[in-house]
């Protein structure tokens, strides 16, 4: 990233009479879209820039340079797992081979149903679940979809009356608006002071009204919930089922599968754990896993693997083919989901392998510890035990401007833009929702010793310019191409479009 | 030691020594011993980069290519070699949601010329930052249209939408709570005296519609939009997004919202995706409008910069009051969308229609010609259309396949028929070779 701002429009880089594009000249003559009438052609002209090639490549890359990656720098936002991106994938992703039409018959599509095929079995076994669907687009589109699988079961049973679901009050902002969208009513229970669900405020709430609970472990403090167990026996007596919000799956891999855990039904982020580039907000996946039983439930189409006829001379050979199940909720999705993401992500599991996907958990916890005890002597630490890959501080010491009770203090979001001028990206802020100045930190088992000491170093040079200079903490940043933005302008005076400047 | 991670065996004990705990594993000394997981996983081992790339491109091999006569939501079309490329940058493909806008002005930016575009082409006031396809884009509508109605729970949705669009929007309307009416074709059209019938019941909160519709053909919506509003019902038109270009657009026709898919803006098809729904609306809807908001504002120091707004709208801050769930949906394909969209330009995007147009009626009437087809419909189409095959359509599209060709895709409750598309990526003589090759098929 420069601390340059290209601030010009497409729209305003536009001349008439420019193009950016060649096409062949048009051999089937005759035809004409005029004879559809006007009455069905559009009555405007549109405002599409004209543009030669040049001026696109310069103007979308001059943009590229305003903006902060993984490829740019360390990027310790809690939560959303932002671990190197591997390049190889992206390669693989864009061979010519997988991009056919959806619809082009199974026969002519081995190859990507049985890379499909491949990547649900293998999170399957990392799960410690039956089978995936990768038809769904996103995590909280993953949610939905694992919410119509619980509520598929219940219906299948015939009992109607399960309309609750239970979400734990540090749950992502998701889980409630997915469980609103699924037609069920939300269920907060209470955490305790240590930060996990607290069993005695559960059990009040159990009954035959529940459909199930959800819960994403290690939670959003980054703690496992280690009563997990008497959790899951409790909500599977009074009829429900467990749903594992995959969010925070990372730590997880090959120490402890959701599937043993006692959790039904799950969803993951590729775009977290499995490595595929978060995109500036999508394309993520969000496959949905389910426990042996509840499969036929899964969203439609399903691949499935088929012997091949003659398995005498060709063992081990699979057919696949694509499923619709009468059982099913039904489809999400056009068509297989984002089948290219999923593609980088298969890539991923292959070059880690059994060997080294265990590690990747283990190394984002050790980096996440490190940090953790490296700024308690400067930052607020509100829950003091063993995180796992993400943790949250409650804002800087008192004695480091911190205390919120003093009107000039320097908050989290001072410190936020702080890290941004020196070459960091901000960690999650204000969530999750327990704590006052929530600072919610994960590092992923990419980074290396080196960055974090250069992040802990960096922390502690901002706790001190809060002690020393607060005025210059709060005006922050001072570096960026951009500097603080009017929130509040863009709310009252609303502009979405260049024809509304 | 492995690529992906940078930690040294030193590294490893002098972080755990600042820790203070011994060992990698007694970082998980709190988890119950009876979940732990103890054998090995029953996955593959680790593969070097070639070993990896030799499985991926075997699998790619396994793929037969077939020239593309199919559409139902998903385009053959051209797409500049300058959009893979930009689309290459990772500072844009590895950053999160702008949620820094001032490091994040490259996303932010893009994000405010593609609710631009998709605006301009729809004739809308505004577009949300982008939803995951077209068939959720319209299962958003649909629940949009109860929300805004408040007291109605009926949406009524033409027959005539492409099919995986009205699967995706039963499935929502099943588990959300809607009331979701079919509505009866006729001719291949949406009957609109059906529609009007039940719209006329006040009871109706949205009318969904598709143009140009399942068949290909183009829909005539005149005074549609009026019917729905002199009874309080919004009306949403779903359009796959190149022909917006060229075709009266959602907001010549009065329509209140607009949605669809626009993969046919320069994305591969992929194998179905990643794809990007759009979703466009009117200003005294935005509150309604489910998805981020790319706004403009001022910094510090007073320069034009663009940033997330209007959040309040949002389900991470609504949680159960939340009447869509959307989070991160295809962002970074609006960079697509508009890479594609400032190369094409609008003489570009007439001529791909026209051409596309062109195309699709040649091999219309050259499909007509060899005396195997019939007519099914009679309305006008964009480029892709319905025949009815004097035989058995699946036997012969299977053994078009065999020799290279996609024929369309076959037409669900028709007998016999299949819907077929063109681009202008489909030469004459492309589809020259295959009709003589049709003639050679016994049906």
């Amino acid at each position: 990233m420069n601390n340059t701002y290209y601030g010009k429009l497409i729209f305003e880089l536009s001349r008439p009479g420019r193009v950016g594009y060649s096409l062949p000249k048009c051999e089937c003559e005759g035809y004409s879209l005029g004879d559809l009438g006007q009455e069905a052609l559009r009555q405007t002209e549109t405002i599409l820039p004209e543009c030669d090639e040049l001026t696109v490549v310069r103007h979308y890359t001059n943009m590229s340079n305003n903006n902060f990656g993984v490829d740019t720098g360390f990027y310790p936002l809690g939560s959303c797992t932002m671990k190197y991106n591997p390049k190889l994938n992206e390669e693989l992703a864009a061979l010519p081979g997988f991009n056919q039409h959806p619809v082009t018959p199974a026969k002519f599509a081995q190859g990507s149903l049985k890379l499909y095929d491949e990547v649900q079995k293998t999170l399957a076994e990392i799960a410690g679940l039956s089978r995936f669907t990768l038809n769904p687009y996103a995590g909280a589109h993953g949610e939905l979809t694992g919410l119509m699988v619980i509520r598929s079961y219940h219906m299948s049973r015939g009992d109607s009356a399960r309309t609750k679901i239970i979400v734990p009050d540090s749950a992502h902002g998701t889980n409630p608006a997915s469980a609103a969208v699924c037609g069920l009513q939300i269920v907060e229970v209470k955490s305790t002071a240590d930060g996990t669900v607290d069993i005695e405020d559960l059990k009040p709430l159990l009954g035959p009204d529940i459909a199930g609970m959800m819960m994403t472990n290690p939670n959003t403090l980054g703690l496992f919930e280690t009563k997990i167990p008497e959790i899951a026996k409790l909500v599977h007596e009074c009829g429900g089922l467990m749903y594992y919000d995959g969010a925070n799956l990372n730590p997880m891999l090959g120490v402890c599968r959701p599937g043993d855990m006692g959790f039904d039904v799950m969803h993951i982020n590729l775009h977290k754990t499995f490595s595929t580039p978060h995109g500036g907000g999508g394309p993520g996946s969000g496959p949905v896993g389910v426990r042996k039983g509840l499969e036929q439930f899964l969203p439609n189409p399903q691949v499935v693997a088929k012997d091949f006829k003659d398995s005498k001379d060709f063992k081990d050979l699979k057919v696949y083919e694509l499923h619709c199940d009468d059982e099913s909720l039904g489809y999400v999705s056009f068509f297989l989901g984002n089948f290219a993401i999923i593609v980088r992500a298969y890539a991923y599991l292959l070059s880690l392998g059994k060997e080294n996907i265990p590690t990747a958990g283990k190394l984002s916890v050790l980096n996440a510890n490190y940090i953790k005890e490296s700024l308690r002597s400067h930052y607020k630490l509100p829950i003091d035990t063993v995180c796992k890959h993400e943790f949250v501080f409650d804002g800087l010491l008192e004695e480091y401007g911190g205390d919120h009770h003093s009107p000039d203090h320097v908050t989290t979001l001072d410190v936020a833009k702080r890290l941004l001028d020196y070459g960091f990206h901000a960690p999650t802020i204000y969530f999750p929702l327990l704590f006052h100045e929530a600072l919610m930190i994960e590092p992923t088992e990419t980074e290396s010793k080196e960055t974090l000491d250069d992040f802990i170093a960096v922390m502690k040079r901002i706790a001190e310019e809060a002690k020393a200079n607060p005025e210059m903490v709060k005006t922050a940043p001072h570096d960026t191409p951009v500097r603080r933005m009017d929130d509040v302008k863009a709310v009252k005076e609303p502009k979405f479009t260049f024809k509304a400047l | 030691m492995f690529k992906y991670f940078p930690h040294t065996a030193d590294d490893i004990q002098q972080m755990l020594d600042v820790i203070g705990v011994r060992s990698l594993d007694d970082l998980y000394a709190e988890i119950p011993e009876e979940i732990k997981f103890k054998g090995e996983l029953n996955i593959p081992s680790e593969k070097s980069e070639e070993e990896v790339r030799s499985i991926i491109q075997g699998l790619a091999a396994q793929n037969k290519p077939l020239v593309c006569f199919a559409g139902a939501g998903s385009y053959d079309h051209y797409t500049p070699s300058v959009v893979p490329f930009l689309g290459s940058r990772s500072e844009f493909s590895t950053s999160y949601t702008p949620y820094q806008a001032e490091i994040s002005q490259g996303t932010l930016q893009y994000i405010f010329e593609y609710q631009t575009l998709m605006a301009d082409l729809t004739g809308m006031d505004i577009s949300n930052a982008s939803m995951y396809d077209g068939t959720t884009a319209t299962a958003e509508a649909m629940m949009m249209c109860v929300a805004a109605a408040k007291k109605r729970n009926r949406v009524l949705i033409s027959e005539t939408v492409q099919p995986s669009v009205l699967a995706v929007c039963r499935t929502y309307a099943k588990f959300h709570g809607v009331d979701l009416v079919e509505v009866p074709e006729k001719d291949g059209l949406m009957d609109k005296v059906a529609a009007t019938t039940l719209i006329e019941k006040d009871d109706v909160a949205g009318l969904i519609v598709a143009q140009p519709n399942r068949y290909g053909l183009i829909e005539d919506f005149s005074g549609l939009a009026d019917t729905c509003h002199s009874h309080k019902a919004l009306l949403a038109i779903n359009t796959m997004a190149s022909a917006l270009a060229v075709l009266r657009t959602p907001g010549e026709w009065g329509a209140d919202i607009a949605c669809g898919d626009a993969q046919s803006l320069g994305i591969p098809m992929g194998y179905g995706g990643p794809y990007i729904g759009y979703l466009c609306t009117k200003e005294a809807l935005v509150r309604k409008m489910p998805g981020r908001l790319v706004g403009a504002t001022t910094d510090s120091e007073g320069r034009r910069t663009f940033v997330l707004t209007m959040q309040a709208r949002e389900q991470h801050i609504r949680r159960e009051k939340a009447t869509s769930n959307i989070c991160t949906a295809q962002g970074f394909m609006c960079l697509y969308v508009a890479c594609y969209l400032s190369l094409m330009g609008p003489k570009g995007m007439k001529e791909v229609n026209e051409q596309s147009y062109a195309s699709a009626h040649y091999l219309h009437d050259a499909l007509l010609k060899t005396g195997k087809f019939e007519e099914v419909f009679g309305a006008p189409f964009l480029n892709e259309f319905t025949l009815r095959v004097k035989g058995d359509a699946s036997h012969l599209r299977e053994a078009l396949a065999e020799e290279g060709y996609l024929l369309g895709v076959p037409t669900l409750f028709k007998e016999n028929c299949l819907t077929i598309a063109s681009t202008e990526r489909r030469s004459k003589q492309e589809i020259d070779n295959m009709v003589k090759l049709i003639q050679t098929i016994a049906l």
